[in-house]
């Protein structure tokens, strides 16, 4: 259990090594997210056309372990892009990953770059 | 940086790096942590949840990612044998050696062991880690499978009475062995320990009072206590937990005081006899005292961090020993001094056999001061009592109220405004009242949910959100807020209101009426509500704004612990042929489905694949099937009893009655789920009276009943017209349903909405049936309109292509989420808990 929560960690643009062709534009739903499979990892990426950006994080939502966050609704809290969690409506920051309902809990976030109509995700190995 | 060194990550260890981050003047300050065992600080309050289902990383009380993000070191599985006072430093078991400015001490305890003879046999166990729980599931697996039933738990105290719900949970019938005369001895009074015997008894759980064990009888194993007067008690394990040790051994190597009895002694600054040494939680000895239980101990963690930092804070003298928890099942409480009873304080006692309700309160003779108290069976009076209690608020007139409630009609139940700032309101976390008033009068905060995030207030055990609930609006109140009913921070309007807007001003998509009358980018309460809005006036199925659809709606399916889905086809009216039967059988078999009959008269398949609904779907729909739109805030189903075709009671056609209504309503968007019932007579089976609309038949035609629910409050729905004929029925329906669509809030069902109805139900009356606002026409007009546009869509999404695509787990791969895993229900399966 710890292990599938361990594979994954914040990566900060300066730090990626690996850029992940996730696939075209046009494979994710406006203002909504997709999952995709990069090794043993489940990530999830939103094209948050409303604010023109793209965010990845991890699929995994922490509160009860369950591989579910892409389905999530998006949208804002006080500025902040965020995820509900389909389950319990959790909501995480899609810029640092932490929890908007006051709880300990945490997700790790993923920078992502779009050159021309390909999506790629940044890890660092 | 100051360095400062926890040694210890247990509950209270953890507590301290919380308390200490959130201070300021913090970041001069490097936190490490050493923990001896593998895992980072976890809930031993809840320990006993690890039975029930919960996993370590349930109980968990952080991330990893927490330390990282908060910059503290947490080095787990290093155990700290000494410290050099001297040199300020500290060194570990892997012989390394750390500096420390301040060094805190929370290593908390381990089990007593009594020392009794053969105590060291197989089978003998303490109750106190995951390590511990994980070694008794082992052994108990093992006996039972060899024919074992009996098991004991030696200690009927709260841990011991906890330690005996484990192993009932683990099938093996338990035997509580306490040497005391009564259960619970430092809470629980002779009565009130006889009224939770009786509880526990009754399942099955054999409690032995006043029992000195003599020794553990066996070979090698355990198969008995021998009790005093050769009386044996065959058991074939037995868990330990009779109290606790402090974990002190640290202390008395590094020539730190000690309790005579064990503890590391401090004064009230949680300092040790080294003044840069600290002590906290179940190690520290504050007042000749080891407090056992975890608000003591956290308020200590937040001593020692104001100390270190320089803050003033102290402890208090005299800690409260107040709590209140479910014990297998049973309320118990105790507060204040439970047991004081003198010459100048009398004892008010509530007994009641029957109910299994103990209640006991210590009064002052002049009935002007409560002293404490004890509750069994029903805690419910526990908030108000040690508010009362700990702030010396006046009695009522007659105190034996506070117990028994006023039998005079007046509530004694204590308000918001009765309490003073200094109440205490959320023990765990030490929050008083005046703490949340001030966090919404000074403009810190303007919600519930602020205040609790702000203050922490409620976060432990939870017993304390009503009142917090109470204060918060009281003091929302007070400042002459009129809490405008708003959806969210998006949108400055209510359901209605953006009901009429979307109307009026014709719009049709999120993102329009967003950027026209709202702010910011939606959130998940604003976009399912228009999505619902857009379905009401436009009949768009949740096919269209697929991304601003409830994650539900989106994928047109329930989903489920797992992440997977249940699948439910409509069965109107619950009448369906055998060969539509077989093949609901077909695809269960085919897909590998646990199918269950729902409280709708329905089927529902749950554990299908996100990848494999568009494929099951096909062959429901194949065979004629359609959506049931179990997913949606829409009508559900509209239940029935078999009606005067076969029932010789039944007065009319209640099942095609059922049928058309359903068939007529079916795919529905509203403020929240609607359901219906037929019943062809008065007896009811359909439970009509218990929907949002139902009908019965009756002598001359119909009565229609609407504004019912089953739910957390059940309402039994009020009657709006008599002896109607069908026509007439659906016709009223049709204009209640459009109103209440147009006019509820989000996420409110027809009887709530119903009581908040100006006029109540003589108004509805007068707009449904006399026209009072002239507008049945159009609410007619809008209605059939949505009925004759009606498209199911399942049958939608399977037939285009590029809606199936959302019907994947992974967007750049067609294979499924490999995390699902599932485990043996009975016949059937279930998601396997992690």
């Amino acid at each position: 259990m710890e292990d599938i929560l361990n594979q994954y960690g914040t990566v900060h643009l300066n730090d990626v090594k690996v850029w992940f062709k996730a696939g075209t534009t046009a494979d994710f739903p406006s203002n909504g997210g997709g999952c995709i499979k990069y090794k043993n990892k489940q990530i999830a990426v939103i094209k948050f056309d409303r604010r023109n950006e793209w965010y990845a994080c991890q699929n995994l939502c922490p509160h009860k372990m369950e591989m579910v966050l892409s389905r999530g609704m998006i949208g804002s809290m006080e500025d902040i892009p965020k995820i509900a969690c389909p389950l319990h409506k959790k909501t995480f920051s899609l810029v640092d990953g932490s929890n908007l309902n006051g709880d300990d809990l945490k997700i790790a976030t993923y920078p992502v770059k779009i050159e021309g109509n390909e999506v790629f995700v940044g890890f660092l190995d | 940086m100051i360095n400062v060194i926890v040694v210890g990550n247990g509950m209270v260890g953890y507590k301290f790096c919380e308390k200490f981050i959130a201070k300021s003047g913090q970041e001069h300050y490097q936190i490490t942590v050493f923990g001896e065992e593998p895992r980072r600080a976890y809930d031993r309050v809840h320990l006993s949840e690890y039975f029930g289902g919960k996993s370590a990383d349930d109980l968990s009380m952080s991330t990893l990612s927490w330390y990282q993000d908060n910059n503290i070191i947490l080095n787990t599985s290093e155990l700290v044998l000494k410290i050099d006072k001297e040199h300020k430093t500290v060194t570990t078991h892997l012989d390394k050696s750390y500096p420390y400015d301040y060094l805190v001490l929370a290593t908390g305890s381990s089990a007593f062991v009594p020392p009794i003879k053969g105590a060291d046999k197989a089978g003998v166990f303490v109750y106190r880690t995951i390590e511990d729980l994980d070694a008794i599931m082992a052994y108990a697996k093992k006996i039972k499978k060899n024919g074992a039933t009996q098991a004991a738990v030696l200690g009927g105290g709260l841990l011991g009475l906890e330690a005996a719900k484990a192993v009932y949970d683990l099938g093996l019938n338990p035997h509580v062995v306490e040497f005391a005369t009564r259960l619970m001895p430092r809470q629980l009074d002779k009565g009130a320990s006889d009224m939770l015997q009786a509880k526990i008894e009754e399942l099955n759980i054999g409690i032995h009072l006043n029992k000195a064990t003599q020794y553990i009888d066996g070979e090698d194993r355990i198969t008995g206590m021998m009790f005093a007067e050769e009386e044996l008690l065959k058991v074939d394990m037995l868990v330990i937990s009779a109290g606790i040790k402090p974990r002190d051994e640290l202390g008395r190597v590094s020539g730190l005081e000690v309790g005579e009895r064990g503890g590391i002694v401090v004064n009230n600054q949680m300092q040790t006899s080294d003044p840069h040494i600290y002590a906290i939680g179940e190690v520290a000895l504050y007042n000749s005292m080891i407090y056992g239980l975890v608000a003591p101990g956290y308020e200590m963690a937040d001593v020692a961090a104001e100390q270190i930092l320089n803050g003033n804070k102290t402890m208090r003298d005299t800690i409260d020993m107040s709590t209140q928890l479910k014990l297998i099942g049973v309320e118990v409480a105790s507060f204040g001094d439970p047991f004081i009873e003198n010459h100048s304080v009398t004892a008010i006692v509530y007994e009641n056999k029957f109910n299994g309700i103990y209640k006991r309160i210590n009064v002052t003779k002049d009935g002007k001061t409560l002293l404490g108290g004890i509750l069994v069976g029903d805690s419910s009076d526990y908030n108000s009592l040690f508010q009362i209690y700990s702030n010396a608020l006046p009695l009522p007139k007659n105190p034996e109220d506070l117990i028994l409630g006023s039998r005079g009609g007046e509530s004694t139940a204590l308000g918001a405004n009765d309490l003073p700032d200094s109440a205490v309101i959320c023990s765990c976390e030490n929050v008083t009242k005046g703490a949340i008033c001030c966090s919404i009068t000074e403009g810190t905060c303007a919600t519930f949910g602020d205040v609790v995030k702000h203050t922490r207030a409620t976060t432990g055990c939870g017993g304390c959100k009503p009142m917090v609930v109470d204060i918060v609006k009281a003091t929302q109140k007070s400042l002459g807020k009129e809490v405008k009913d708003v959806i969210c921070e998006h949108f400055a309007y209510n359901r209605q209101e953006l009901y009429d807007i979307v109307k009026i001003n014709k719009y049709t998509s999120y993102n329009q009426v967003l950027g026209i009358v709202g702010k910011g980018d939606g959130c998940e309460v604003c976009k399912p509500l228009l999505s619902s809005i857009f379905s009401s006036i436009y009949n768009d199925t949740a096919n269209k704004h697929v991304t601003a659809q409830d994650s539900n709606d989106r994928f047109l399916a329930n989903i489920q612990r797992n992440g997977t889905y249940s699948v439910v086809p409509r069965i109107a009216g619950g009448e369906i042929t055998a060969e539509k039967l077989i093949v609901i059988g077909e695809v269960a078999k085919k897909y590998n489905l646990y199918t269950k009959i729902t409280g709708g008269q329905r089927i529902d398949l749950f554990g299908a694949h996100l990848n494999d609904l568009p494929a099951i779907w096909k062959l429901l729909i194949d065979a004629g099937f359609e959506s049931g739109h179990a997913y949606g805030k829409s009508l559900r189903t509209v239940k029935s009893c078999v009606g005067n075709a076969w029932c010789r009671y039944g007065m009319d056609e209640s099942a095609g009655f059922a049928i058309e209504l359903e068939n007529r309503y079916k795919g529905l968007r509203s403020p929240h789920k609607i359901k219906g019932g037929v019943s062809a007579c008065i007896r009811e089976c359909a439970e009509a009276r218990g929907k949002d609309f139902g009908l019965i038949a009756v002598e001359g035609g119909w009565n229609l009943y609407i504004c019912g629910n089953g739910g957390a409050n059940p309402k039994h729905a009020i009657l709006l017209a008599e002896q109607i004929d069908r026509a007439t029925c659906i016709k009223y329906l049709d204009r209640f349903l459009m109103y209440y669509i147009r006019t509820a809030g989000p996420l409110v069902r027809t009887s709530t909405w119903l009581e908040k109805l100006e006029g109540g139900m003589d108004y509805l009356k007068e707009v449904v049936i006399e026209d009072s606002l002239g507008i049945v026409d159009a609410l007619e007009v809008e209605m059939q309109g949505l009925v004759d546009t009606f498209e199911c869509e399942w049958k939608q999404a399977i037939e285009s292509p590029e809606m199936m695509q959302r019907f994947s787990h992974f967007t750049n791969s067609d294979e499924t989420d490999d995390n699902i895993e599932f485990v043996a229900l009975r016949d059937q399966k279930m998601p396997k808990s992690w």
